[in-house]
């Protein structure tokens, strides 16, 4: 008896030693950012809970070595909440690191105070070039591509369907600007001609002046560049005023939103995305499988596997070189080939990912289709004017 | 320009002043009766919308699906509801103050619309986030050349102009409407006529309020879509609607939203420069027009109000 009881002392004294490190993890802040209220939060929410689920795999892994918690903010897509939120962040040494950013915008009023607090941020959604091309800062970092690349591939697209005029509509945010900007420069090297353009607030409800004006130049194309909920309206009243052109945007209107907005109107628009369909990924599948088990309420959207791919990539660094902002901050300086569902990342000197497939999508059946898989590609249906 | 686009302008603008004109006049009645600003009107609108979408939602959930009638229904608890919500409002915040300086209600108003919004975006449910309001008219349309006549544009406008031809009938020809112009022109002596003067109060706050919410019924079946924030927007533009065309004046505050909508058209439309600038052009407008003619374009006379 006295033995059994020294034995069984012994073991429990060593089961607590064996299990010491698991229960005193040290534990290490993380955050997400990313609009969760307002037009476009379908897609912030998706990408929350695509961050979340990164952090969820990492703490149910027993080989970490720290315990995540996610702190997640609200940006609104609103430049003015953006920087509070990311100063909140930045200011709280307690974070190591970020994922941040839907809204253009908001990422372009952000990174200076990233930079000034020295908070190291993977932006996992907004496209406008300058995010990362605009400065120097070592802590911005992007795993999505930019508006570049994908309006380069937007306009050598519609072009080659044989549509010959456009008539642009942009709001007048840098995002929407900067959309115009590009597409148009690459529409007219294609030899596209731009009838009319004409930029509008980022709140507007009545488009209908603008449209009448371009009805009456009567494109082949409408096209809009801008977020969701100016382009549901955009497409409703288009269809109020009987337009019967083409309807063409950017990755801004790529969201399950647009088309609940829009109803049966949605129907054939077509939209351009960094990036390739969740089920085309090299990890779609895994991610599905994962996300679907995890049991959130709502889908990851357009952009979760981005958002997923940049926590996983915080989370990695923090493993790798401990729960310290400069040491992330240097570590991701030379990301090269990094494994991801999106495929491999790879940093180049602006923290820009250089290897961005873009896709084409076009609406059937309520559904955001790769243009490659859609009906339309294969001439059963037609998109308008051709 | 041709003859067709003109048309289509002039039905888009028309669509949009009787939006203005419908939230100016309830400005206007305010103002008349009590020499206040409420600044929370546009947010009444909004109220009013949301009240409209949770009664279609209501209906199709018991399994109503006559369109025409849903909308009947919808148009009418809305207004009811939101004139009921009006007069509320007169009783609790506006009569008590009325001995205290006029900035006092102005403010309390701005507050409470404040108020109002926020308690949409925090309390309905997801009521961050737009909504899709459905097409509960025919889309029966014609077009000639640029121009696309909609069946429902067409009767949207003519319910509105008969509303507001509704609203000036009762100012102008009934027992109320005496009561409420009896009001405006010298308290004093109305009561002392023996007509109830709060009660005159709270009847005006409520016909302004119902106007409110049924300029955002034909403001959600114009455009499909509602959001907490869109009375914001619509409230300054309602007010400067009826400042331009003169305060107290029901004539001048439906001149005044038809106007600010002309103009916003022709700043898209007619104007060189981008038509993200044609609230700052219109509103650019409507300041000179009032550093101009401060009383507005049909300044009140002296001696009549309403």
């Amino acid at each position: 008896m006295k033995l059994n009881k020294r034995i069984g002392l012994t073991l429990g004294l060593l089961l607590i030693i064996l299990a010491g490190p698991a229960w005193a993890k040290e534990k290490v802040q993380v955050a997400f950012i990313g609009p969760l209220t307002g037009g476009v939060s379908a897609i912030g929410v998706g990408g929350r809970n695509s961050a979340d689920l990164a952090v969820r795999l990492r703490n149910a892994d027993p080989k970490a070595k720290y315990e995540y918690e996610l702190v997640v903010l609200d940006d609104e897509c609103k430049p003015n909440t953006g920087v509070q939120v990311a100063t909140k962040a930045a200011a709280d040494k307690k974070i190591i690191a970020a994922a941040a950013h839907y809204c253009s915008v908001v990422a372009l009023a952000g990174v200076d105070v990233y930079h000034k607090f020295g908070l190291p941020i993977v932006v996992w959604g907004a496209v406008h070039p300058d995010i990362t091309y605009g400065n120097d800062y070592k802590e911005i970092h992007r795993v999505n591509g930019t508006m570049i690349n994908q309006n380069e591939v937007a306009a050598k697209f519609v072009k080659e369907l044989g549509y010959k005029t456009w008539v642009n509509l942009y709001d007048t945010t840098d995002y929407g600007k900067g959309m115009n900007e590009y597409f148009s420069k690459y529409l007219t090297a294609n030899g596209g001609k731009i009838l009319g353009s004409f930029g509008v607030t980022a709140d507007q409800q009545d488009f209908t002046a603008e449209l009448t004006q371009a009805k009456k130049l009567d494109p082949d194309v409408i096209w809009f560049g801008g977020l969701t909920p100016l382009g549901v309206r955009i497409r409703l009243q288009m269809e109020k005023l009987g337009l019967t052109s083409q309807f063409q945007s950017c990755s801004g209107i790529i969201s399950d939103a647009y088309v609940t907005g829009t109803g049966e109107l949605a129907e054939g628009t077509i939209a351009f995305r960094e990036g390739e369909p969740v089920e085309h990924l090299p990890g779609g599948k895994w991610f599905m499988e994962e996300y679907n088990k995890a049991g959130y309420s709502e889908a990851p959207d357009a952009f979760g596997p981005f958002a997923f791919v940049a926590m996983n990539l915080i989370l990695d660094t923090i493993e790798e070189v401990g729960p310290k902002r400069k040491a992330v901050v240097k570590r991701m300086e030379n990301i090269k080939d990094y494994k991801s569902i999106v495929g491999a990342v790879t940093f180049d000197e602006h923290g820009q990912n250089i290897s961005p497939a873009i896709t084409k999508y076009v609406v059937q059946d309520g559904q955001w289709v790769p243009w490659q898989d859609s009906e339309y590609a294969a001439g059963k249906r037609q998109l308008k004017r051709r | 320009m041709d003859i067709g686009l003109i048309a289509q302008q002039t039905v888009n603008g028309l669509m949009l002043g009787l939006i203005y004109s419908l939230v100016a006049v309830g400005f206007t009645l305010f103002f008349g009766v009590l020499d206040v600003i409420k600044f929370s009107h546009g947010d009444m609108l909004t109220w009013g919308v949301f009240t409209a979408f949770s009664v279609y939602l209501g209906l199709t959930l018991i399994g109503l699906a006559a369109p025409v009638l849903i909308l009947v229904i919808v148009a009418l608890v809305a207004m009811a509801a939101i004139g009921f919500l009006g007069a509320a409002i007169a009783k609790v915040l506006i009569i008590p103050l009325k001995g205290a300086p006029p900035l006092n209600t102005l403010l309390i108003t701005l507050m409470l619309g404040t108020v109002l919004r926020e308690s949409i975006r925090l309390f309905y449910p997801d009521g961050a986030n737009p909504k899709h309001f459905p097409a509960l008219l025919p889309d029966w349309s014609h077009s000639w050349g640029h121009f696309t006549l909609r069946f429902d544009n067409a009767l949207m406008l003519l319910t509105g102009l008969l509303m507001i031809v509704l609203v000036q009938l009762v100012i102008k020809r009934t027992k109320l409407g005496m009561a409420i112009r009896a009001v405006s022109q010298d308290e004093e002596t109305a009561r002392v006529m023996g007509i109830n003067f709060n009660l005159v109060v709270y009847v005006t706050f409520a016909i302004g309020s119902a106007l409110a919410a049924f300029a955002g019924v034909i403001y959600v079946l114009y455009y499909n879509e509602l959001s907490f924030n869109m009375g914001l927007l619509l409230g300054a533009i309602g007010f400067s609607a009826a400042a331009v065309g003169g305060f107290g004046n029901i004539y001048g505050a439906i001149v005044g939203g038809f106007l600010f909508a002309m103009l916003q058209s022709i700043g898209a439309a007619a104007l060189p420069f981008a038509s993200a600038y044609k609230d700052v052009f219109a509103f650019g407008v409507v300041i000179v027009l009032i550093a101009v003619k401060p009383t507005g374009i049909l300044g009140e006379k002296e001696t009549e109000r309403v």
